[in-house]
């Protein structure tokens, strides 16, 4: 049973020896692992970015890959780029999807928002926030339906004041106890339409697919 | 074996319980603990490391020198830890959606090396793999009462969420207790934590100096 005694297991060679296995056994170990598991963590994510992409355009009828039809436009909210997945029928772009991040209470919040070839809000999703709980984090929409009163907004139908909280004179509710969180939010996201406004033609002017994939290059 | 089944058990589950006896892995316990079923999603997915790292752990005790101990045990969980992080977010993705936050928590859960240090590396491997159950699930059991307690006072909830974690069969353990209630913020705040903490601890004492009591006054009436 005892491979060594102990009086040999108190020798520094012996203590390097077997730092040094288990280190290389427990790396051996993780890069099997991680060979074993990279291809279908791979797959796990590609799906859920999909599904987080879908959540958005709801509504929206399209027949093309989101992941493989994608855009990088300069300028961005919170970010220095955007990418810009787009919705395509018949090679058409018929929505965009992208992502946009504004500064709530307690730290970033990172929503994913579609827009339709007209400029009007298809539905916005926050991703990620640090907002308080039970307070700021009915931006959620699992939380509250607040999130929904952007669907169907554009500039053409809300003028510039109006993309607000009431607060602020604007059309969009605050929460009791929590403005800044939905001025955030509603800031980012009148961003985000600006940004779409002023990338218009360049995200839905219909290129064939072969033009768009060789752009994402 | 030095230590039958019975006394692991107990041990694990009551008179050495991680949290409220030890009060170890407090900073994991504070940060999800908001409601039950995160605090038995934290608690599930930690025992299952404790009980691997348990068993491996005491497979190796005898090559495993003294004064490198603590470096080898911290690779060790570490590693398993790693691997049951991939391993859920390759093939139990949905899971790994609801418990990915928790699991690289796990590496810093000092009760890991705690059991490690004072259990398996002692003990033989059947035994510490029943201490990393017993243990884990003393660990489960205080993160689900603090957790229902918080949900109960915080949101008027109990076991939100719970289907997401365990499936949708388990929907009907989503109990909303107080209906329309507005909810109590400090609860599910940090501050919530650490009073609903220090208050189990301090029942669980007082349960425990009861049980000493009245068997200290059994025994000389048995002898």
């Amino acid at each position: 049973m005892h491979l060594f005694d102990s009086a040999q297991r108190k020798r520094v060679p012996y203590q390097g020896a077997l730092l040094g296995a288990t280190a290389l056994l427990a790396s051996a170990t993780l890069g099997f692992a991680y060979l074993q598991t990279a291809p279908l963590i791979k797959q796990q994510a590609a799906a859920d970015l999909t599904a987080s992409l879908k959540a958005v355009i709801p509504g929206i009828d399209y027949d093309n890959d989101l992941l493989s039809d994608q855009i990088v436009v300069a300028g961005g909210v919170g970010s220095a780029t955007t990418t810009v997945y787009r919705a395509r029928r018949k090679g058409e772009v018929v929505a965009a999807v992208y992502q946009v991040s504004g500064k709530g209470y307690g730290g970033d919040i990172t929503a994913v928002m579609g827009l339709d070839n007209n400029g009007h809000i298809t539905a916005v999703r926050v991703v990620s926030h640090k907002e308080t709980p039970g307070l700021g984090d009915k931006i959620e929409a699992a939380k509250s339906s607040w999130i929904t009163s952007f669907i169907g907004k554009g500039l053409d139908n809300l003028d510039e004041k109006g993309w607000h909280v009431r607060k602020d004179g604007g059309q969009f509710d605050q929460f009791s106890g929590a403005t800044i969180t939905p001025r955030g939010l509603v800031a980012a996201i009148k961003g985000g339409v600006d940004l779409g406004a002023a990338h218009h033609q360049e995200i839905f002017t219909p290129a064939t697919m072969q033009l768009t994939k060789e752009r994402a290059k | 074996m030095s230590q039958s089944l019975r006394t692991i058990f107990a041990n694990g589950l009551r008179d050495n319980n991680v949290i409220f006896v030890q009060s170890l892995a407090l900073c994991p316990t504070m940060a999800v603990t908001g409601t039950a079923t995160n605090g038995l999603g934290m608690g599930l997915a930690t025992t299952v490391v404790l009980i691997l790292s348990n068993f491996a752990i005491s497979l190796l005790r005898n090559i495993i020198s003294e004064a490198v101990r603590i470096p080898v045990f911290i690779i060790i969980i570490a590693t398993l830890v790693t691997l049951v992080d991939m391993a859920l977010n390759a093939w139990l993705h949905e899971l790994y959606k609801v418990l990915g936050l928790f699991i690289a928590l796990i590496v810093v859960n000092c009760a890991i090396l705690g059991r490690a240090e004072s259990f398996a590396s002692r003990e033989g491997p059947f035994a510490s793999l029943i201490d990393g159950v017993a243990s884990g699930l003393g660990f489960t059991l205080a993160l689900v009462v603090i957790g229902g307690a918080r949900e109960i006072i915080g949101s008027g909830t109990l076991f939100a969420g719970a289907s997401l974690l365990l499936g949708p069969a388990f929907s009907f353990m989503e109990l909303t207790l107080i209906e329309g209630y507005r909810g109590a913020l400090l609860m599910i705040l940090p501050p919530g934590g650490f009073l609903v903490l220090g208050l189990l601890m301090g029942v669980w004492r007082r349960l425990e100096a009861r049980r000493t009591a009245a068997a200290a006054a059994i025994e000389p009436a048995a002898a």
